[in-house]
């Protein structure tokens, strides 16, 4: 199982908490799947609701890792501030930094990106940055401390899927070692288990689970796929090849 | 004195965040701070004084993907 922040986790599958029909699926998903990372956000408190203690009750009951995020942050200071106040919040130095560079792909700013994620390693955070699967980018993520990277598959909340295999397949060629994790983007259970064939360590999502008609048996698929991906993986997947070749042996065939 | 809170304008006699925060019904609410722009943590909302025209952030545990 992966290792991120020498913090082993029980589970290739991060779920979002977002988006869910009501929190008792939220709940039975994360049951089903045995997702072992949680993702959560901090927001504005509106007065007396306590909206957010009920919350973070039923996160604890989960029993599972919690990632705060900087979702919605387009600001490296954004992003900083709002990591600082989640750090607090659930009492945990893990980040996944979101410093969104375009408002209708939600592409990361890569600039501001590697700036925050410096800052905020050298505060002590341990830094998820979702990012883009440029190999520039990431080495520059590496260079600022990250100790694992979050390519998109696809932009959030698409259910795209890998939209470039090629450029993943290179970042997970050019960083054999360090945990991967696709981010966003995934629609469905075989996608995932694409990324697992590909070599990676985990995979993130949201709505492909939150917004399917049955949210908790999409969770289950997608760690049954999750596990079936990371099976091939590990047991060295045959060479695509372009012609036929007779899988029943040839020799011994009557002559009739 | 005039502060903004969550965004939204309003009037407060409490000279520190800490005061504000009790004025607002949060004593022991789940929350983190953060005034114009900058986090401020639970430990220091006792000593940070507010003045005129504080932008005040304060937010809770929520969803996220």
């Amino acid at each position: 199982m992966p290792r991120f922040y020498d913090t082993e986790v029980t589970s290739r599958l991060m779920l979002g908490t977002a988006q869910y029909p009501s929190p008792a699926i939220l709940a039975e998903a994360f049951k089903r799947s045995g997702a072992g990372i949680a993702t959560v956000s901090v927001r504005r408190e509106a007065g007396g609701e306590r909206a957010g203690q009920a919350f973070w009750d039923m996160i604890r009951d989960l029993g599972v890792h919690v990632l705060p995020n900087t979702a919605g942050c387009h600001s490296v200071r954004e992003a900083v501030t709002t990591a600082q106040m989640a750090r607090e919040l659930f009492d945990t130095n893990w980040i996944k930094l979101e410093v969104i560079g375009h408002a209708d792909t939600l592409q990361p700013d890569p600039f501001g990106l590697v700036e925050a994620a410096r800052i905020l390693t050298d505060e002590g955070f341990a830094v998820f940055p979702y990012c883009t699967e440029d190999l520039v980018l990431c080495e520059r993520l590496v260079q600022a401390g990250c100790r694992v990277l979050m390519p998109w598959g696809a932009p959030i909340g698409t259910g795209l899927g890998l939209n470039n295999i090629y450029g993943l397949r290179s970042l997970r060629a050019h960083f054999p070692d360090l945990p991967l994790v696709i981010d966003a983007g995934l629609g469905l259970p075989s996608q995932a288990a694409h990324a697992m064939e590909l070599g990676y360590d985990a995979v993130l999502l949201n709505t492909a689970v939150a917004r399917a008609g049955d949210p908790a048996a999409m969770a289950e698929g997608f760690a049954r796929a999750l596990e079936a991906g990371r099976l091939a993986h590990e047991a060295d997947p045959m060479e695509p090849r372009d012609m036929a070749a007779p899988s029943t042996p040839v020799l011994g065939k009557a002559f009739l | 004195m005039k502060i903004t809170i969550n965004g939204t304008p309003q009037s407060t006699t409490a000279a520190t965040l800490s005061d504000l925060l009790t004025e607002l019904g949060y004593g022991q609410a789940k929350v983190a701070t953060a005034v114009n722009e900058g986090f401020v943590p639970a430990t220091m909302r006792a000593e940070h004084k507010l003045t005129e025209g504080d932008r005040i952030e304060i937010v809770a545990p929520r969803q996220g993907g």
